[in-house]
């Protein structure tokens, strides 16, 4: 049992369990769904198709197996990097995949530099003041910026910007970051920053509660008291201790960003993980939702790793 | 004795001092009032009545949030939409406190197998955003308003679980709930009289705070077309119509987002009054 009391180990199993049970519960909600694949393929035109029809196309698409065997065939293949078929575009989900993603990671990265800038920086403008005019208005944009759903921030900015403006980069095809990187940033912009205000405000309660908390430490009165430079203490005593939680926030924040942004996705046509999973959904694309909210769930696992080692590294108390 | 009077205040006392709390409630108590004149179908006009010849019309004294592409009153679908958000953030919310507590108290005071159990599924529910969570369980389920509530159940019922064993598990540990049981006390009677009281302010603040959430929820599925179906009013469905009139119709798509806003400010702020009124050490006197 030695071996089991290992933190490590410990990690490594409840993060296996944890993939694992999210694979069951994906599999199992989607076979809940009325309806399967054929009837969304074949629409009206289904109850057309003779038995034997029904009975290869069942097998073409590989739902005339046990649910026992479907769910091994697709993870078995899932771990040796075949993702299935999207079969209304022919497709390999894996390929899907490999340009959905860094349309995400790119949209997520942006939107959390973003968000955790604006966030800490206005969390440290609050708490120089705490129940002061500055903390108020600190607090007005947080409590703001958590009730302005994305979805009306981003239909308000398309018809101010695409009606009144005549600038609407999202109107033309994606482009990689590496085929025109003007463009690109162009169409990340708005949604970007849309995102940016909904990562910022649970940073900036976070960096503002932090930064009050440390404040008022015996450490920092006493580097105050020796007569450390006021703006030293601030800068370095109080924001270094202060870390701690907002690194948290970042990591969970990031983590939502890779798969929570479908809507965003959706509204400025931006091809990425959320777009896809939607897509799959609408056309009852088993292996396509299946894979991709996997690879979104191990994102998001592993992420959850990095910031418990990063965490570790800042505050040398958890070591 | 004045003294003592003093202490036996209620927190109610101590919330309506909260300018946060007062404020929430209020916007709160607003919105409430005008789902219920949608209940009880007094609206101004019927919300999805349509009218050629006041298509797009500017807010008037006739239709104070103007007119949709239809000549629908967006007044009245607000008050109808404002009434499937509550009703579908009550619903789920309710489902979802309870189970969530039931679960976090006896997974907190029992730990042991069940208690693995109960973390282990709640881990598979946090890998993933709610939103997306959300999607796939509707799109199982179907997208009527009781599917919608039923997948915001099962997306928050972990978050419950969780706020809700944590501070079990600590009191578990506590001389007086040790006593009680040292005592003989029966187990129902020490989570009933000691354990339950103890939770109490947080999971009320759970539930404000969730409240907000699944309206946010909520909305965004609609707005995906995967919650309520046309023509019913919803907010969501109203913002996502205002796409392709927001730009020469503003009103179209201030009413429901101001709706959507205040719905959620409100209980964010009434989420903070509570914060505020139940934990001693925060009371402002």
């Amino acid at each position: 049992m030695s071996i089991l009391r290992n933190r490590i180990t410990t990690k490594i199993l409840t993060v296996a369990s944890t993939l694992f049970g999210i694979s069951v519960f994906v599999f199992v909600v989607l076979r809940v769904v009325p309806g399967d694949t054929i009837s969304s393929s074949f629409g009206i035109e289904t109850s057309a198709l003779t038995p034997e029809k029904i009975a290869s196309l069942k097998a073409y698409f590989g739902i005339d197996k046990s649910l026992v065997g479907q769910y091994w065939t697709w993870l078995s293949g899932f771990v040796s990097g075949n993702f299935g078929l999207s079969y209304h575009t022919g497709v390999p989900v894996t390929s899907l995949t490999l340009h959905s993603f860094p349309v995400t990671l790119e949209l997520a990265l942006l939107a959390t530099i973003i968000g955790v800038t604006v966030g800490t920086l206005l969390g440290f403008y609050s708490a120089s003041q705490p129940g002061g005019r500055r903390d108020f208005v600190g607090q007005i944009f947080g409590l703001m910026a958590l009730s302005l759903p994305s979805f009306v921030l981003s239909t308000a900015i398309i018809a101010v910007s695409a009606n009144k403006l005549h600038y609407f980069p999202n109107g033309f095809e994606y482009a990689p970051p590496w085929v025109n990187i003007g463009l690109n940033l162009q169409q990340m912009m708005y949604p970007a920053i849309v995102l940016g205000i909904a990562v910022a405000a649970p940073v900036m309660r976070t960096a503002r509660s932090s930064f009050i908390e440390v404040q008022d430490k015996d450490f920092i009165r006493t580097a105050i008291g020796k007569g450390v430079n006021p703006r030293r203490v601030r800068f370095v005593h109080v924001l270094r201790n202060a870390l701690n939680p907002i690194v948290t926030m970042t990591g969970i924040q990031f983590g939502y960003l890779l798969g929570g942004a479908v809507i965003v996705e959706q509204i400025f046509a931006l091809p990425g993980m959320g777009r896809q999973i939607l897509d799959g959904i609408t056309k009852r694309e088993y292996a396509t939702v299946q894979s991709t909210v996997l690879i979104v769930a191990i994102t998001f696992v592993l992420i959850n790793l990095l910031t418990d080692f990063i965490y570790q590294k800042v505050d040398p108390r958890i070591r | 004795m004045t003294k003592l009077k003093k202490a036996e205040k209620s927190w109610v006392f101590y919330y309506f001092r909260s300018l946060n709390g007062l404020i929430g409630f209020t916007i709160l108590a607003l919105l409430i009032l005008g789902s219920l004149f949608a209940l009880f179908h007094a609206t101004p006009y019927d919300p999805v009545a349509q009218d050629i010849n006041s298509m797009l019309k500017p807010p008037s004294w006739h239709h104070i949030f103007g007119t949709d592409q239809y000549g629908r009153d967006d007044f009245s679908r607000v008050l109808d939409g404002v009434r499937r958000s509550l009703a579908v953030s009550f619903l789920s919310v309710s489902i979802a406190a309870f189970i969530g507590l039931v679960l976090g108290v006896f997974a907190g005071y029992f730990g042991g197998f069940f208690d693995t159990i109960v973390m282990r599924l709640s881990d598979v529910f946090f890998a993933f955003p709610a939103i997306l969570m959300a999607l796939a369980i509707v799109s199982s389920l179907g997208h009527t308003w009781l599917d919608t509530a039923i997948a915001i159940a099962i997306v928050y019922t972990p978050i419950f679980v969780r706020v809700i064993r944590g501070p079990v598990l600590s009191l578990r540990e506590m001389d007086y709930i040790k006593s009680a049981r040292v005592l003989g006390f029966s187990t129902p009677r020490v989570l009933f009289k000691h354990v339950l009281p103890n939770v109490v302010p947080i999971f009320l603040v759970q539930i404000a705070l969730s409240l907000s959430w699944a309206i946010l929820t909520e909305s965004g599925l609609s707005f995906l077309g995967l919650g309520t179906q046309a023509p019913d009013a919803s907010l969501g469905l109203m913002v996502s119509e205002a796409q392709s009139t927001a730009a020469f119709a503003w009103w179209t798509l201030v009413g429901p987002a101001l709706a959507l806003v205040f719905a959620v400010v409100s209980l964010n702020l009434v989420g903070d009054g509570l914060r505020d009124s139940l934990d001693p050490t925060r009371r402002s006197v």
